[in-house]
């Protein structure tokens, strides 16, 4: 039986249980639901989600453990040849017995028996069934293949049997705790609570093992190329990875890469910090409510647009833009029609991920300066002052927390920002300090170091989990640091 | 600006009330909510350096009509004004009014403290600064310490006016807001129940406070408290249900009122 069609199994068990329970409890009731301790629905609850929940639970564990014990078994089988040549053989004839164990079912037993023999080729038998076969195949395979196969069928009754079984055992045992004074609406909420704190810790669970992970790669990495050199070289060129050389060849400075990324960051947030701040005060200061519900989602919208649109938009206008309108320029001023500005620039990437960022920016500080008590603007239009006057000495200075804050989070995002830079800056590690000229950012360099076919075994590859971990640590110090603000101003009012 | 002397106040209160001169006119006052129309034909006078308490029970439209005098419903969406408020002789809804300088001669007072989160000399400075009333350094301690010796403030915190105002107790935070409107020298000052959220020790402080200012300044008050409005008042105004009931030396209000409906709230009846 496939797993899916137990899965559906247990789920109509589930429905059975949910109403048996039910009409137990209506049952015993005696017609008076007052009797009841929790209503009938919690106890129909209560026995379906004893029916399902150890069933599902059983059904997952065998899931992952049965494949673990049938390939080990299914290794033991394998002749000694193969053992002693080591763990890659060992799993390159793995992988060829499974494959020949699919083919087998599609073989009728007179061909079983020729390939047994050897009398057949195994590889020429299965294509003609359409079963690929990455090597020629050797007799001694088919009999590991039955073996396999007849494990695969066991495996397969016993964990319908068990998971059915468990079902229907779960449903009966607790059909027969229902009683009136029974009380299933406080099991029930205690399995929902168990249920929210599994979602939470898987939440949780995967950023761990997703630093851990990092983190272990990265070491590895560190192994080959020296700290120092990474954390301090000056230089990037890693050359490619040559099969099998395995040596450091090239030099994996960390500077330039963040160097670039630092300076395209802050261009952006040189254009999309006035400009949403001011975006920002209008909406929450001046503009009509009419005019406010039409023209902040609109202002929102931008945050919705995938960054690659943004690339492109950098590729095709942006940038040709900024290097005609250089061109012309210099032409003016010199009598010299050369471009100053590249198309692929650190002020391109800027301009266009400044553009991305504004309705962060904007969105962030609208948030914040809203939350601003009433009575504060009051009591400075009381007084008599404008409202540009209220807005920038007792509003903004109140909100100023709050608004860095908000530009820290806006400034990790910039950080990790991959695709606006990889189109509108290029992918040249260097370090200078013109903006016209194209620089490259750590992410990019991650995507670079991770395209194509990969040996995870070479500091190539291996480098863009150190640069993962940095541009992590980067831009995780800039959160907690934003959260800490943030919280600390919204304390101020309560 | 109007200083009467103190002997002079005196003698005033000692004539009837209804010789004092108008400082505000407020004639066929009528304020809208959208459609809803909160203040009906209201027709009440202000008079110099009197302290008039506005009473009536909640949603009568004291709070409404207090806040047509300075023009503080302009900040509220949907609101709008009719009728005629002057004060001295201009009309404060003329469309060549500035409101921002309406505001500076008719300061006001919040029900909750709303100090800045600013030190207590910046807050009470911040008028001074904007109006540029004040240009050295020596005329803004000046202006500083006078507002703060006229809310009764100055010897708590002059040991600390670079300590922030919001970190003073409610009843001093009220007092610094008391402080930072006397700063502006407002010819009026309006108070929208400006006791309601402190304990009885600090309301007696800003109720004595009240009384010293009426010298200086024309007070209008909007209180819950019949017995804050006897003792810090000397007009009163009794509104209800968007009309002006009755409006009256406030001797005679809590003796002896014209209308049965004052009768009836200040006997705690209704309200």
């Amino acid at each position: 039986m496939s797993t899916s069609l137990l899965l559906l199994l247990i789920i109509v068990i589930g429905f059975i249980a949910y109403f048996a329970g039910r009409a137990r409890s209506l049952a015993q009731a005696g017609g008076k639901l007052s009797n009841l301790h929790s209503l009938p629905g919690y106890h129909g609850s209560y026995v379906a989600i004893w029916a399902m929940l150890p069933a599902a639970l059983v059904l997952g564990t065998w899931l992952i453990a049965a494949p673990i014990y049938i390939d080990g078994s299914t290794r033991a089988a394998l002749p000694d040849t193969v053992q002693s040549q080591g763990t890659a053989a060992v799993q390159l004839a793995l992988g060829q017995v499974k494959s020949v164990a699919g083919g087998l079912l599609r073989l009728s037993g007179e061909e079983v028996a020729a390939l047994q023999s050897g009398a057949a080729n195994l590889r020429s038998t299965l294509a003609a069934k359409g079963v690929a076969l990455a090597g020629e195949g050797e007799p001694y395979m088919v009999t590991v293949a039955q073996h396999f196969n007849a494990m695969a069928a066991a495996n397969r009754w016993l964990m319908t049997a068990a998971v059915l079984l468990i079902a229907i055992a779960g449903g009966i045992y607790a059909i027969r705790n229902i009683a009136t004074r029974f009380r299933a609406r406080n099991q029930v909420e205690r399995v929902i609570l168990g249920s929210l704190i599994v979602a939470s810790s898987i939440a949780i669970l995967t950023t761990v093992g997703i630093v851990a992970s990092m983190l272990s790669e990265a070491g590895r990495f560190f192994t080959m190329v020296s700290p120092f050199e990474f954390f301090f070289g000056t230089v990037w060129d890693p050359r490619f990875a040559a099969a099998g050389s395995g040596g450091a060849s090239g030099q994996f400075g960390l500077v330039p890469l963040l160097t670039g990324t630092l300076y395209i960051a802050f261009v952006a947030m040189l254009f999309a910090v006035p400009i949403g701040l001011f975006a920002a005060i209008y909406m929450a200061e001046y503009a009509s409510p009419r005019l406010r519900s039409t023209a902040k989602p609109l202002l929102e919208v931008l945050a919705g647009i995938p960054t690659i649109v943004y690339g492109f938009f950098a590729l095709v206008t942006v940038g040709p833009f900024l290097r005609d309108i250089s061109a012309q320029l210099n032409g003016l001023a010199t009598g010299n029609y050369q471009n100053f500005i590249q198309a692929q620039s650190v002020v391109t990437a800027g301009i266009v991920m400044g553009i991305m960022l504004i309705p962060f920016v904007s969105s962030l500080s609208d948030d914040i300066i809203t939350q601003v008590p009433r009575a504060l603007r009051d009591g400075s239009l009381g007084l008599g002052a404008t409202r540009s006057e209220t807005v920038k000495k007792v509003i903004l200075p109140a909100a100023l927390p709050g608004i860095v804050g908000a530009l820290l989070l806006t400034a990790s995002r910039a950080v990790g920002e991959t695709m606006i830079v990889v189109l509108a800056a290029g992918v040249a590690a260097r370090m200078q300090i013109n903006p016209f000229e194209p620089m490259t950012t750590v992410t990019v360099k991650i995507v670079n170091q991770l395209t194509g076919d990969l040996e995870f075994t070479s500091p190539q590859t291996l480098v863009a989990f150190a640069l993962g971990i940095t541009l992590f640590v980067i831009t995780l110090g800039l959160n907690i640091y934003a959260l800490y603000i943030v919280r600390k101003y919204r304390e101020q009012y309560e | 600006m109007n200083i009467m002397s103190e002997a002079a106040v005196e003698k005033a209160l000692d004539q009837k009330m209804n010789t004092v001169p108008f400082k505000m006119i407020g004639k066929d006052v009528s304020v809208y909510y959208g459609e809803k129309r909160a203040l009906f034909d209201v027709n009440l006078n202000i008079r110099e350096n009197t302290v008039t308490a506005l009473i009536g029970p909640s949603g009568c439209g004291k709070s409404t009509f207090l806040r047509t005098l300075n023009r503080m419903n302009d900040t509220i969406e949907n609101c709008r004004v009719t009728g005629k408020i002057t004060l001295d002789e201009d009309d404060i809804y003329d469309p060549t009014i500035d409101v921002v300088e309406l505001r500076a001669r008719v300061g006001m007072v919040f029900q909750k403290p709303n100090p800045f989160p600013k030190s207590i000399y910046d807050n009470v400075a911040y008028g001074p600064r904007i109006h540029g009333l004040a240009r050295t350094k020596a005329d803004f301690d000046e202006v500083v310490e006078t507002s703060l010796q006229k809310a009764g403030l100055w010897n708590e915190v002059k040991d600390r006016l670079q300590e922030p105002g919001t970190g003073l107790s409610g009843g001093q935070q009220q007092r610094l807001c008391i402080a930072r409107a006397v700063a502006v020298s407002p010819e009026v000052i309006l108070m929208d129940e400006p006791c309601s959220a402190l304990d009885p020790i600090a309301t007696a402080k800003v109720e004595e406070l009240i009384h010293e200012l009426r010298t200086n300044f024309t007070i209008v008050i909007v209180t819950h408290s019949m017995q804050q409005a006897a003792r810090v008042s000397q007009r009163t105004a009794m509104f209800h249900l968007g009309n002006l009931v009755e409006e009256n030396d406030t001797d005679k209000m809590f003796t002896n009122p014209d209308d049965q409906r004052t009768q009836d709230y200040i006997m705690g009846r209704f309200g």
